[in-house]
């Protein structure tokens, strides 16, 4: 019996076995109409003394070979298991060719866009762990923009007048105050989440913009810190191309590796997490077997606030030094979409976050390379890169049963 | 009981929600003092707080006067209002169907590229021109709005991730559009469109006063008060607006009635974008006659906030959009005239969305007893 069920397909599976072929061939005819035009090599400049050559044409035309091929037997016999592997790598040798042909007669320094991808990762990737941190406990947290940007704004006036590490400190309190703001709207007074979310995230824009233009602007010295330099990790960073991209890095990435590990081990091997996942899932199990709900939430939610904090930091301490209106430009709400798309899983979180960055960072890259392609486009790339990935995926992932949902005690 | 008990009862419950809603006003004005005076670096520095109240009332008289207090004022609270009223219904609508629209931008912004387009490259009567630009932008918006409805009755992506990105991308490509021969201005090397046709403009209010070439206010805000009564009129009276309704109240219960989720969902959306792109061909025809990256500003957004405020109800966008469009024509009054930045309006927004939203709180701070305060969520999870 147990034979028959698990080489039988459901109707859902077989779909999507259907649709990664797909998706395979028309990567593979993207490749083959677009990418084999620019004769002549690519140089990847993976470190200051090892530059990688691809021809692009002849790149380009093997591979889009390989993926129709691919997907040709996706379609007709099927590769199993191996199906989304081969798709993954598929998609990666995919961006390379785009890469190759885009600076064919040229080079560019592709260990150094990585580098840059895992760098800009990081508020994105604490934001995101900050809101999945709410959502596996039930509370939607739609106010990570706002928990950013208040954060990046205390971040910077603290660390210009105190020092960054306090910045940092200040950011972290500033996070943590408008999650706990969170908290008693939500849990208390059982406002709709998603309008209390809303309201803190205009609240923290209205008043950093006001505060910003009142003070900020006429004292200019308490918006001007120096932020963190990379910390180079002997040893890891030697290892080729991703030593340096992971491991010669701004200690804010150090910080977001230790955050996702600390998040995933917390969630999934205690008892504190396992608790969070059950009130997240069925409040009322977890109330009637003694676990008190609402102080778990409260609890929550503060540290999502302490996380989201540290993100917001990133902005001063971190990148650039200083305060701007409205700095954060909608992150908050991209690691809303990594959430989703990381399947509620603080590591499926920091890869999401690295799907978009790194778009972002073949986009900075691309416009020094001047292939004919509208600026325009390339700007959107980051977010038509996200669309395509939630559209895709977000069917096999699962939310949180009661998110969204208040708990009454009775 | 009688039915005149009844009647009276939910009339004095209907009273209860218009002083909740005063009160809470209120209670965000009270805040918005601490967070001028807390703001002002001298007076925290001197002790002197005289000054600073003295700037709050200034402050606080300039919003009425900018918004009310003169015909140019009242003009300028109009022209502020109407897009506010539009958006505010696209995202009523969809919150009414069950669906999260935080895409009015970028529908706004496709149906103002749509009815520019229209506005530019036909050449016609006012009679023509103006019902088809504006078919143009209802067009462009709910065919943009589609995307993310068809997006999430195919593959389950939520709508409020779909629409943020849409809205990105939708104002870039609105951008790469300004920079083709197609759309800029010939004479310009910045993103402009050329001007629409003198006779695509939507005409004046207050067109019939001579030499009050300051009141700008348009005619767009009859077209807004037409989509809150065509919007009542589809919530109550329609039969895609009852299904929009009882999809939205229990989209479970509706399909077990067999009504078809996803058709719902496509069509919501379409609406919705339908609706904003209106509000963006209103805002090209009438405001601005040609278009800018910019032009839908951070409307769309706002739009949230109005919906949200007015319980997605008719009569409640309505009222919640004229206090927005009246709080950003005093605003801007308030800049200025005194040392407070127009930012000020947006805290004000937010506290007022927080304070009506949590009517248990505003009962406790003003010590009110009243009958009973209904708490919804609009959320329906990540339906995955």
């Amino acid at each position: 019996m147990s034979e028959v069920a698990t080489t039988m397909l459901s109707a859902e599976q077989r779909k999507r076995a259907r649709n990664v072929g797909i998706g395979m061939i028309v990567l593979g005819v993207v490749v083959a109409v677009f990418f084999t035009r620019n004769p002549g090599d690519a140089g990847f400049v993976l470190s200051p003394d090892f530059t990688l050559i691809i021809p692009s044409q002849q790149f380009a035309q093997v591979l889009a070979v390989a993926l129709v091929g691919a997907g040709a037997f996706q379609l007709y016999r099927g590769w199993g298991k191996a199906a989304s592997v081969l798709l993954a790598v598929g998609t990666a040798l995919f961006v390379i060719s785009f890469l190759a042909w885009a600076a064919s007669g040229g080079s560019f320094n592709f260990t150094g866009m990585l580098q840059d991808t895992v760098a800009r990762s990081v508020p994105i990737t604490l934001g995101a762990v900050a809101g999945l941190l709410c959502e596996r406990s039930g509370v939607i947290n739609i106010a990570i923009e706002g928990q950013l940007l208040a954060a990046a704004f205390t971040g910077s006036i603290v660390g210009s007048i105190l020092n960054p590490w306090m910045g940092i400190v200040g950011a972290i309190l500033t996070g943590m105050a408008l999650g706990a703001l969170l908290a008693v709207f939500a849990i208390k007074y059982q406002v709709d989440q998603v309008i209390v979310g809303f309201a803190i995230n205009f609240l923290a824009l209205g008043l950093t913009s006001f505060v910003g233009q009142r003070v900020l602007t006429e004292n200019p010295e308490y918006n001007f810190l120096k932020p963190f330099l990379p910390v180079e990790i002997p040893l890891l960073s030697d290892i080729p191309v991703l030593g340096p991209a992971l491991f010669i890095q701004n200690p804010f990435v150090y910080f977001s590796y230790a955050i996702v590990i600390a998040s995933t081990w917390w969630l999934f091997r205690t008892r504190w997490g396992l608790r969070t996942r059950a009130i997240g899932e069925y409040p009322k199990a977890a109330g009637s077997l003694g676990v008190d709900v609402l102080r778990l939430r409260y609890r929550n939610l503060i540290i999502g606030g302490a996380v989201a904090g540290l993100g917001g930091a990133w902005w001063p301490v971190g990148a650039v030094g200083r305060f701007d209106e409205n700095i954060t430009g909608g992150r908050g709400f991209i690691a809303l979409a990594a959430v989703i798309f990381g399947r509620w899983h603080p590591v499926g979180a920091f890869s999401a976050a690295l799907v978009f960055t790194l778009a972002e960072a073949i986009r900075l890259k691309l416009s020094n390379l001047n292939t004919g392609i509208p600026s325009e486009f390339l700007l959107s790339a980051p977010y038509i890169v996200t669309l395509i990935v939630v559209a895709g995926f977000v069917g096999q992932s699962r939310a949180p049963k009661s998110v969204g949902q208040p708990y009454n005690e009775q | 009981m009688p039915r005149w008990f009844d009647a009276l009862g939910s009339r004095l419950n209907r009273i209860n929600s218009v002083v909740l809603t005063l009160l809470a006003i209120v209670s965000a004005l009270i805040v918005g003092v601490f967070v001028i005076v807390l703001s002002d670096v001298e007076a925290m520095q001197s002790g002197d707080f005289g000054t600073a109240f003295s700037e709050v009332a200034n402050a606080y008289k300039a919003l009425v006067t900018g918004s009310v207090g003169s015909l140019r004022a009242i003009s300028e609270t109009i022209n502020n209002s109407t897009p506010f009223i539009i958006t505010g219904v696209s995202v009523a609508v969809a919150f009414r169907a069950g669906l999260f629209n935080i895409g009015a931008t970028g529908q706004m912004i496709a149906g103002g590229t749509t009815a520019t387009w229209v506005g530019f490259a036909m050449d016609g009567p006012g009679f023509i021109q103006i019902p088809l630009a504006l078919l143009a932008g209802v067009v462009g918006g709910a065919l943009f709005g589609a995307i993310p409805g068809v997006l999430k009755a195919r593959t389950g992506a939520h709508e409020v991730i779909t629409t943020i990105m849409l809205n990105y991308i939708a104002s870039f490509m609105l951008l790469w559009l300004l920079t083709t021969d197609l759309f800029q201005r010939p004479e310009r090397t910045d993103p402009i469109s050329k001007f629409v046709s003198e006779a695509s403009r939507l005409p004046q209010v207050f067109g019939f006063l001579e030499g009050r070439a300051d009141l700008t206010a348009h005619s767009g805000i009859v077209l807004a008060l037409l989509t809150v009564v065509l919007f009542w009129w589809f919530l109550e009276r329609s039969k895609m607006g009852f299904e929009f309704r009882a999809f939205g109240m229990n989209a479970d219960a509706a399909e077990y009635a067999g009504m078809r989720a996803k058709r719902l969902t496509v069509l919501g959306m379409v609406v919705a974008g339908g609706v904003a792109g209106l509000a963006g061909a209103v805002e090209i025809l009438g405001r601005y006659g040609y278009a800018t990256q910019s032009f839908a500003g951070t409307i769309g957004f706002d739009a949230i906030a109005i919906a949200l405020l007015g319980r997605s109800t008719p009569l409640g966008t309505l009222l919640a959009a004229l206090l927005f469009g009246a709080l950003q024509s005093g605003g801007r009054t308030m800049q200025a005239t005194t040392d407070v930045p127009i930012d000020l309006i947006v805290v004000l927004r937010a506290l007022i969305v927080m304070f009506i939203a949590a009517p248990l709180l505003v009962k406790a701070i003003w010590r009110v007893k009243s009958a009973e305060v209904t708490t919804g969520q609009t959320f329906k999870g990540w339906g995955s």
